[in-house]
């Protein structure tokens, strides 16, 4: 199984590579657009500026065979950025756009409540989900985001709520993405990889 | 307010707007998005909202911890990553690393501690002590850290912040204030805590957040080391002025401390060293604690 990590400079990706390779995984880290067209797996952790991930999407040719393996049905798991590109456009950076690929747009959270939102907080299911697997419903996971998809539909499996309910899991066909991040967060964390790892070994 | 904003009162009390792409169903009758997770939603009886966090915090010369070193159980006692581990498995929710001595020849060693650090953690890692560029920052996330604290650096230059903030994001920058009372207000105090900066706390307290600072690590100068139980005045005073989450420090010794932090000094998170360094407090019991004080935190970690 090659599974690509993208690694498109700005995030801090080996903490995601130490915990997949805790589970046994052999992730490759690249921004090769070569490489992205010719993985069986694809994750995408984020950090940082929305306008960071994007313009480097862009600059590293990565775009479009990213948008080409998610159409083919390449298992995918965005991680925080990696699950906002998924939408048409942030209120992070307006004049970009994003991958497009799901409905819905990425809002900055209400200022009613303190920004970033930032530690650790439990998700409600909105129906089964594959990356929660085996997980408790009482689990906390590790957020640290200003910004966050509040108007998502069917495709949210999980939402989190800090001043507005957001889409915290994401699960549509092979297009996967979660708002927090699992490789920080502990135990429920390393499940939530571990069932990605399954999705694409297809178990 | 004595209506929860979650659950049906929501339904009620606010105006169902129903979103463009909101899904029709087989009837075409198109149910807000709100609504529609409640009625897919299996009640679970649970209230959501985000935990206090418990944080460790480990004062190294680069290499070795330092402050508060009174360990049990450790084979190399003064072991930043030994520490990490242990705190990682007893459900610390973030760690911080400080390198007090900070002096730019023990940088590459400082370095190698985080690394090791990093290596044994599941949680969230900040990591600060004598950063002073966009590089020193950098090379601190590159290794491991997902957050770096600045403090006397800002203080000299602010724009410090807003160009750490504008690379790494707001979520990456902690601004760390060492705060003194000074008559009915407090002095940012610089230098490890020893000479005032004669700039007000609450002021430069706005002033980082509006450069970009996501996060504020707030030290009492009169509390540090006295056991006596966070600073809940100047706390409340700081976490009420501004917008982003702060993080009390100095002073925890009892349970009591931490529960009074989180309620009257309407703290985010508190962070202590040396009572979990030494086995006084341990962070499990101390969240049970918290827990049956109506206190949301991570349990079971």
């Amino acid at each position: 199984m090659k599974i690509t990590l993208l690694d498109y400079g700005a995030g801090n990706v080996t903490s995601v590579e130490r915990a997949l390779r805790r589970l046994g995984a052999e992730p490759q880290r690249s921004n090769s657009p070569e490489c992205i067209a010719k993985s069986e797996a694809i994750i995408l952790p984020g950090v940082g500026h929305y306008s960071a991930l994007i313009r480097a999407l862009d600059q590293q040719r990565v775009r479009a065979p990213l948008v080409d393996a998610l159409h083919r049905g390449v298992p995918f798991l965005g991680i925080c950025l990696g699950l906002q590109v998924l939408f048409k456009s942030s209120e992070e950076a307006p004049e970009l756009q994003g991958l497009n690929l799901l409905p819905g747009s990425v809002c900055a959270l209400p200022s009613t409540v303190k920004l970033p939102h930032m530690g650790w907080n439990q998700l409600r299911l909105t129906r089964s989900s594959r990356l929660l697997e085996k997980i408790s419903p009482e689990a906390f996971f590790y957020f640290a985001h200003s910004f966050a998809v509040t108007d998502s539909n069917g495709e949210s499996v999980a939402f989190c709520h800090h001043g507005s309910d957001f889409a915290a899991v994401i699960e549509h066909k092979n297009i996967l993405a979660v708002q927090f991040h699992p490789e920080k967060s502990g135990d429920p964390g390393s499940r939530l990889l571990q069932n990605f790892l399954a999705v694409c070994s297809g178990s | 307010m004595a209506i929860p904003d979650r659950g049906f009162f929501r339904i009620f009390s606010q105006s169902a707007q129903v979103p463009d792409n909101a899904l029709p169903t087989v009837f075409n009758i198109v149910i807000p998005s709100e609504a529609r997770n409640l009625l897919f939603l299996p009640v679970r009886g649970q209230r959501m909202s985000l935990a206090h966090r418990i944080i460790p915090c480990l004062d190294t010369d680069g290499a070795r911890v330092v402050k508060g070193v009174n360990f049990v159980g450790l084979r190399d006692a003064g072991d930043p990553a030994a520490l990490a581990a242990r705190y990682n498995a007893e459900g610390a929710d973030e760690l911080v690393v400080l390198d007090i001595a900070a002096s730019r020849d023990r940088r590459p060693t400082f370095l190698d501690t985080i690394r090791s650090v990093a290596a044994e953690l599941s949680i969230p890692l900040t990591a600060g002590g004598g950063i002073r560029s966009l590089e020193d920052a950098r090379s601190v996330i590159l290794a491991g850290a997902d957050k770096v604290t600045v403090n006397t650096a800002a203080v000299a230059r602010p724009d410090l912040i807003s160009e750490l903030s504008r690379e790494f994001g707001a979520q990456a920058v902690v601004l760390a204030i060492d705060a003194k009372r000074a008559d009915d207000r407090w002095d940012v105090m610089v230098r490890g805590g020893r000479d005032s900066a004669a700039l007000d706390a609450l002021l430069w307290a706005k002033i980082g957040v509006a450069r970009g600072a996501g996060e504020i690590l707030l030290t009492s100068v009169d509390r540090d080391g006295t056991q006596l139980g966070f600073d809940v005045p100047l706390t409340a005073a700081i976490s009420r002025a501004v917008s982003v989450p702060v993080i009390a420090s100095g002073g925890a010794k009892l349970p009591e401390h931490f529960a009074q932090i989180f309620s009257e000094g309407a703290a985010d998170a508190a962070l202590a060293a040396s009572i979990f360094h030494d086995n006084t407090q341990s962070i499990r019991e101390l969240k049970h604690f918290l827990a049956a004080r109506n206190i949301e935190v991570r349990l079971p970690c």
